[in-house]
């Protein structure tokens, strides 16, 4: 699903962009929010409809509150040094990972759709409920995007993205914007698995492949470019279906993980992205 | 006494300790600590890169696991015997460290890590994908047959122990000599500082590789002996967990010190093992320690012992 993946690998690259924070515990913000949904539809005493829509707002704020307090009392000590960050974030991803099995448990739960509609066309029958996530992914990445080009908020992040420094000397509270962006990104996984967890099951170890597929959407879009990433999580997310087709999926894994590493290797700046 | 005397005869001294203990524990914990030393030369590997070298590799388990199936293989599909298996786990941990090091020492710091995560992960994914050869997620058990070492039974107590104590042993020591040998020195002062030890006319990518190529050695070791003293291989040994477990182990024992990785292996094993006793949660330990550790303590144990005062630990 290219739609869920763009918000997913988005949020990753808002983390790494403003913060030059690697964050490997994003993948585990994607399943506090799958997680969140199941436990807001399982006991809101409200139809299915109503339910799924305040687990589409309570999951990501919930999630985006532990981001910000771990940003706080974790990261903001390390003074994002990227190395220390990430040993920490690995540390992060083990303790949510704990967390979900404890309290969760280490059943796959199914989440109800909000609705059940299915477009016949003449020649395919399609599920309505997966165009309405293409929408709605398409909405809240539009909503990004008008956050970070059209309004205060937006405008501090990125002069903070640009250089820390300079930004705190115009009295931007640097700490404050890095709370908010990493809550923000973790928010955008969190509704992205929402979004995502009527189709999927809500499962402690999902965050595995969503972290694998931002990274490689991340790394190929340019880090820190959110245009290269919306495009690049089109490209994977569609040629993903494409070469499972054609081999097995564990085949397809490979070559895309290898892939991305000689990206790396030989273009750091990502396929898309504007050298430095 | 000079320095060099006093730091081998604390290695010895714990060499002789270990030796000790064989006749002193009870056999469960023996056997534990069998296990801790061979992951305490894993974990001395990483630190060989990561400690002194100041590569933070994530795909460690890769040269293990390298290690692992190259003595595995060979000796389930054509009965080859303990002895030449062992040898080449070393040297596949070795290649296969030299392979990933010539593309991945092509990046530094943030997108080193992840490509090392990555060809890692493609490695596992091999592993899982082979798995009619490999035995996949399954792994396989090693013949009892191959499993002897200069006419000693492996899978038996005791001469388990010595091989293992004896490869710990050698690996320290070979340790020892390494970072106080000039070569060393070069290692750390690509550490501290690449531009001016490039300045001085040393090429960082040579001396980096072949740091990386002695903690792949290393780890193949480990992967190679672990699979021959405890009979089993297997993928799982090949997952993300087995790269960070010894990052784990060389952050709390203390990175840039010969015993941490040791200490920190110790400290690491009985406090899953403990806590796995009253709680299923150990992941949460793991992960608690992890960022505990960045947080307060990011030299480790002996790092801080070597600041607040023994300054010639090694």
């Amino acid at each position: 699903m290219a739609a869920v993946l763009a918000l997913t690998a988005v949020g990753l690259n808002l983390v790494f962009g403003v913060m030059r924070v690697v964050n490997v515990a994003h993948g585990e913000f994607f399943m506090l929010g799958a997680i969140g949904a199941w436990f807001v539809t399982h006991y809101l005493p409200v139809p299915a409809a109503m339910a799924w829509i305040a687990a589409l707002v309570i999951a990501p704020l919930a999630v985006g509150a532990i981001a910000a307090l771990a940003d706080v009392t974790v990261l903001k000590r390390l003074k994002y040094d990227p190395e220390a960050t990430i040993v920490a974030t690995i540390g992060l991803l083990y303790i949510f990972q704990q967390a979900a099995l404890s309290f969760y448990g280490p059943d796959a739960r199914p989440v109800a759709p909000p609705f059940h509609l299915r477009l016949q066309l003449p020649w395919f029958g399609y599920s309505g409920y997966k165009l309405f996530v293409v929408v709605a992914a398409a909405v809240i990445l539009l909503g990004v995007w008008l956050l970070m080009t059209r309004t205060r908020a937006g405008l501090v992040m990125r002069a903070t993205q640009v250089d820390r420094d300079t930004a705190r000397n115009f009295g931007i509270d640097v700490d404050r914007v890095y709370a908010g962006t990493f809550a923000l990104g973790a928010a955008l996984a969190a509704a992205a698995a929402v979004l995502i967890v009527p189709i999927q099951q809500a499962h402690y170890l999902m965050g595995h492949d969503p972290l694998l597929l931002s990274f490689i959407v991340v790394i190929i879009g340019g880090l820190g470019s959110l245009r290269g990433t919306l495009v690049a999580a089109l490209v994977i997310g569609l040629s993903d279906g494409v070469i499972s087709m054609f081999f097995s999926p564990t085949l397809a894994k490979i070559i895309a993980t290898l892939a991305v590493a000689l990206v790396l290797v030989f273009r750091p700046q990502g396929l898309f992205g504007a050298k430095e | 006494m000079s320095g060099g005397a006093r730091i081998w005869a604390l290695h010895l001294a714990l060499v002789a300790m270990l030796f000790a203990a064989l006749f002193v524990l009870p056999t469960y914990h023996a056997t534990n600590l069998a296990r801790i030393m061979v992951l305490a030369v894993f974990a001395m590997g990483y630190n060989l890169a990561f400690g002194y070298t100041g590569l933070l590799s994530l795909g460690h388990a890769m040269f293990f696991a390298a290690g692992m199936f190259a003595m595995g293989l060979p000796v389930w599909h054509w009965g080859l015997g303990g002895g030449p298996a062992l040898l080449l786990g070393l040297v596949a941990g070795g290649a296969m460290a030299g392979a990933v090091g010539l593309l991945a020492l092509r990046t530094a710091g943030v997108s080193f890590m992840i490509v090392t995560l990555m060809f890692a992960q493609a490695g596992y994914l091999t592993i899982l994908y082979f798995g009619q050869v490999t035995g996949g997620d399954e792994g396989f058990v090693v013949d009892a047959a191959a499993r002897r070492l200069f006419g000693f039974d492996l899978s038996s107590d005791v001469p388990r122990y010595l091989a293992a104590l004896a490869l710990f042993a050698a690996a320290m020591a070979g340790c020892l000599w390494l970072v106080r040998s000039p070569f060393g020195r070069v290692m750390v002062a690509m550490r501290e500082n690449e531009e001016r030890s490039r300045m001085l006319g040393y090429d960082p990518f040579r001396v980096k590789l072949a740091a990386l190529v002695i903690s792949g050695v290393y780890a193949g070791a480990a992967g190679a002996a672990y699979g021959l003293l405890f009979g089993y291989v297997g993928g799982s040994f090949a997952t993300i967990q087995y790269s960070i477990l010894p990052m784990l182990y060389v952050l709390l024992g203390g990175a840039g010190t010969v015993l941490g990785p040791f200490l920190g292996a110790l400290l690491m094993f009985y406090l899953i093992d403990i806590t796995s006793g009253f709680t299923s949660a150990w992941l949460f330990f793991v992960g608690a320690a992890l960022v505990l550790l960045i947080l307060f303590a990011p030299k480790g144990i002996l790092g801080t012992i070597r600041e607040r005062g023994a300054r010639w630990l090694p």
